[in-house]
């Protein structure tokens, strides 16, 4: 037998169904160990989370669609704002990644299994748990937290803006914590212990390594946004005041810990996204990513520094200028890291010989709109002129510009470059590329007037606003919709895709030498239920290429 | 060789959760660690408990400088008490002492423990305003229905930056009853 088997085979090694195929029936989902099939249900409650998210921002874009009050009142227009920031976050992009690194993790560094499969199994339905937790506050009364994502006190615990929905949103924030910690833990475990003999650390794939620097940011973070909402619940409800005036506290600390929290947060998701952008742009260019110990110094540098700005959230708190300056230059250099990474994905495609499948349209776009995102948030980052931006359109334009086109076109660029192999089926290009630019096109109609609507002074997380705000609010809720509907041609690609999509079968590699970059492009599609039960002797090196 | 992996992995996942508790618990030092920084005026400028009572001490008068000081009152959530100030408005000479009364009445029928917390606009001109004596540096007890009438006595440091014209003064007061230490 192999070197490497899970602890999971080697209880049921009688068993053929374990050994040869899932178990049959639906509890084969609820029981399963599989890395793809935890895999593939991450990724498909990934999706769902997606649309219900996206069915709140429809409706906060139908609401600011035109100036006063139309379809909803403002405590649950203001809850849809919370909401959809915390499904999007916490249901939607983070498990989706988690999704990815199930799937691809094992099959890239020539693993049998996750390292823990049962914890595994344990994370998905915490989640699953935590999420609906958070759904149900819907249904209370006074409504789901609508003080924003951010949780800051006073406002959140004030009877007002909470109703019955805090202790329930507190304890789902802790389920949710608990289950990407196992997550983090397992994929550490994973890269570390199971990895193929032959692939040394600085041969493994970069959506590896982005894996790995995440998961360390994961079990580093998410305990402190869990203390956070502690203190938060025993303010509330046992008297403390770690945040209460009059007992001696300060609300401002609870911005400290939570963006201690909330920084390295944004990067969790957008390191992933990082590594399968790596991984898609040279299979397109056919050449070796450039610059591959660059990019991993360069996550790893992001990383490190993701710690030390947070406060670059909070320059209009009072802070000495002392401190201002620190975090705002501190932030500044973020931008020298993640500029080396999108001059090597420029300089990966440069003189490529390029095709343009859809997933290298979304990976093109991301590498555009994303350095969009990141400029703005270069701006932000001054902090005198910060003082004009903060809690304006402005930076909601930012962020979305940093994770729509950005995290999110990245996993669904991760789905049409994997599906074929996980099904065996390709999926239909002439829909893909439609979907692709409807996409883009809508995106930027969505989110591009916001930029104008913050320079011009409109706050965010209001339901009305002043009248010289209608035109590009107008505009904007055009291009939500258009996305939005979009949305459903990926939706339906995914099922098509499941079910034989163009009927045309996939080779082993699917794209052009994409075996050249990966380990997973080796194995046969579809990816059989077992694999590497013996590990990989050689590993393409290709993407690795320019290191060595 | 199974065995030894999944002894390693178990290892590795221990540690790492040791990793992970010790983060809740960093989460909680940053509370003193927080204190400790304010202190040093590193990430805070001021926090209502740098505002303590001074002596008084005599100034030279800067009669050339007029100051306009406006006094805000607010009431924490439904805090169940009236306040109020005597003086909404108040045109001051640095260095010259000034007395404003506040008044709060307690509306139940409850023992009550308030606190009132400062805060200044712009917050940097905290260090300049003086106070001498104010209802603010201390929990306050209201017998049932009690009213009470509460001087705050100030002085305008003189050496307060020239480009300082109007500094506006907001107290909160919170019902402390149920979580104050003096019960
Ligand atoms: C070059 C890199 C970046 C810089 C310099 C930067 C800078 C900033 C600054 C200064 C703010 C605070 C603005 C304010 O509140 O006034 C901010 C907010 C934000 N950024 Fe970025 N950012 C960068 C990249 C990213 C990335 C990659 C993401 C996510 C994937 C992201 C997500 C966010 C989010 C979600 C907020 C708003 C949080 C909130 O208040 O709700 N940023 N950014
Ligand atoms: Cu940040």
């Amino acid at each position: 037998m192999s070197a490497v088997v899970d602890e999971h085979d080697h209880d049921h090694h009688a068993d053929d169904h374990h050994d040869h195929g899932p178990a049959k029936g639906l509890l084969r989902w609820i029981i399963t160990t599989n890395h793809k099939d935890i895999g593939t249900l991450y990724l498909l409650f990934a999706l769902t989370m997606f649309f219900v998210g996206g069915s709140m921002a429809m409706v906060i874009r139908a609401e600011l669609f035109e100036p006063g009050l139309q379809f909803v009142d403002p405590a649950f227009f203001n809850s849809m704002t919370t909401m959809h920031a915390l499904v999007m976050v916490f249901g939607a992009v983070m498990p989706a990644f988690v999704g990815l690194a199930n799937w691809q993790i094992p099959l890239m560094i020539g693993a049998t299994d996750m390292a823990l499969p049962r914890m595994n199994n344990m994370s998905f339905w915490m989640l699953v748990a935590g999420v609906l937790l958070l759904a149900s506050t819907l249904f209370m009364e006074g409504g789901a937290p609508n003080g924003g994502w951010t949780l800051y006190p006073p406002l959140v615990l004030q009877p007002i803006t909470v109703g019955k929905a805090l202790p329930f949103a507190i304890f789902s924030v802790h389920l949710l914590g608990i289950s990407s910690i196992m997550g983090a833990i397992n994929i550490i475990a994973t890269i570390f212990n199971m990895r193929a003999p032959a692939m040394k650390l600085m041969d493994m794939p970069l959506f590896v390594w982005t894996w790995l620097i995440t998961a360390f940011l994961l079990i580093a973070v998410m305990p402190v946004f869990a203390g956070a909402v502690t203190m938060l619940l025993t303010d509330k409800f046992f008297h403390t005041s770690f945040f209460n005036a009059a007992g001696g506290g300060d609300p401002v600390l609870y911005e400290h810990i939570f963006w201690f929290f909330g920084h390295p947060e944004v990067y969790i998701m957008i390191l992933p996204t990082f590594g399968v952008a790596s991984t898609i742009i040279p299979v397109f260019a056919r050449k070796p990513l450039f610059g591959y110990a660059s990019m991993v110094w360069a996550t790893a540098s992001i990383a490190f520094l993701s710690f030390i700005v947070w406060a670059h959230h909070m320059f209009t708190v009072g802070m000495p200028i002392a401190g201002e300056l620190y975090f705002m230059y501190a932030t500044m250099i973020i931008a020298v890291p993640t500029g080396v990474k999108v001059f090597n994905w420029t300089a990966t495609m440069w003189k490529g010989a390029m095709t343009f499948e859809t997933p290298m349209l979304f990976s093109i776009s991301f590498v555009v709109l994303f350095t969009l995102g990141g400029f703005t948030g270069l701006m932000m980052s001054i902090a005198p002129s910060d003082f004009q931006y903060h809690d304006t359109y402005f930076i909601v334009a930012h962020f979305h510009y940093t994770l729509v086109p950005a995290s999110i076109f990245i996993l669904m660029a991760a789905g049409y470059f994997w599906l074929p192999k996980w099904t065996g089926h390709m999926y239909n290009e002439k829909i893909g590329q439609l979907h692709f630019w409807l996409s883009v096109i809508s995106v930027n109609i969505l989110f591009f007037p916001q930029h104008f609507l913050g320079l011009a002074g409109m706050p965010r997380r209001i339901p009305d606003y002043a009248v010289q705000f209608a035109d590009w609010n107008m505009i904007s809720s055009i291009g939500g919709f258009i996305f939005g509907a979009s949305q459903l041609l990926f939706l339906y690609i995914v099922i098509d895709t499941i079910r034989g999509g163009t009927g045309e079968k996939v080779s082993d590699e699917v794209w052009e030498d994409a075996a050249k970059h990966g380990l997973e492009w080796t194995l046969p599609s579809p990816t059989p239920y077992h694999t590497w039960t013996t590990p990989p002797t050689i590993v393409p090196t290709e993407h690795v290429l320019d290191s060595h | 060789m199974k065995d030894s992996i999944s002894k390693k992995n178990l290892k590795l996942a221990r540690t790492l959760l040791v990793v992970a508790i010790t983060m809740f618990g960093f989460g909680y030092a940053l509370v003193p660690i927080y204190d400790v920084l304010c202190e040093w005026k590193w990430i805070e400028r001021d926090r209502p408990d740098d505002i303590k009572k001074v002596p008084e001490v005599a100034y030279t008068v800067d009669v050339n400088r007029e100051i306009t000081v406006e006094f805000l009152t607010v009431l924490n959530e439904s805090t169940p008490m009236i306040f109020r100030t005597e003086t909404k408005q108040l045109k001051v000479h640095p260095g010259q002492y000034y007395t404003v009364n506040f008044y709060a009445e307690n509306k139940t029928n409850k023992e009550m423990k308030a606190r009132a917390i400062a805060s200044f606009s712009p917050a940097l001109i905290s260090q300049y305003f003086e106070k001498i004596e104010c209802f603010c540096f201390s929990e306050q007890t209201f017998k049932a229905k009690e009213a009470k009438t509460m001087p705050m006595r100030f002085v305008i440091n003189p050496e307060i930056p020239a480009q300082y014209k109007t500094i506006t003064l907001s107290y909160t007061f919170f019902d402390n009853t149920e979580r104050s230490v003096n019960n």
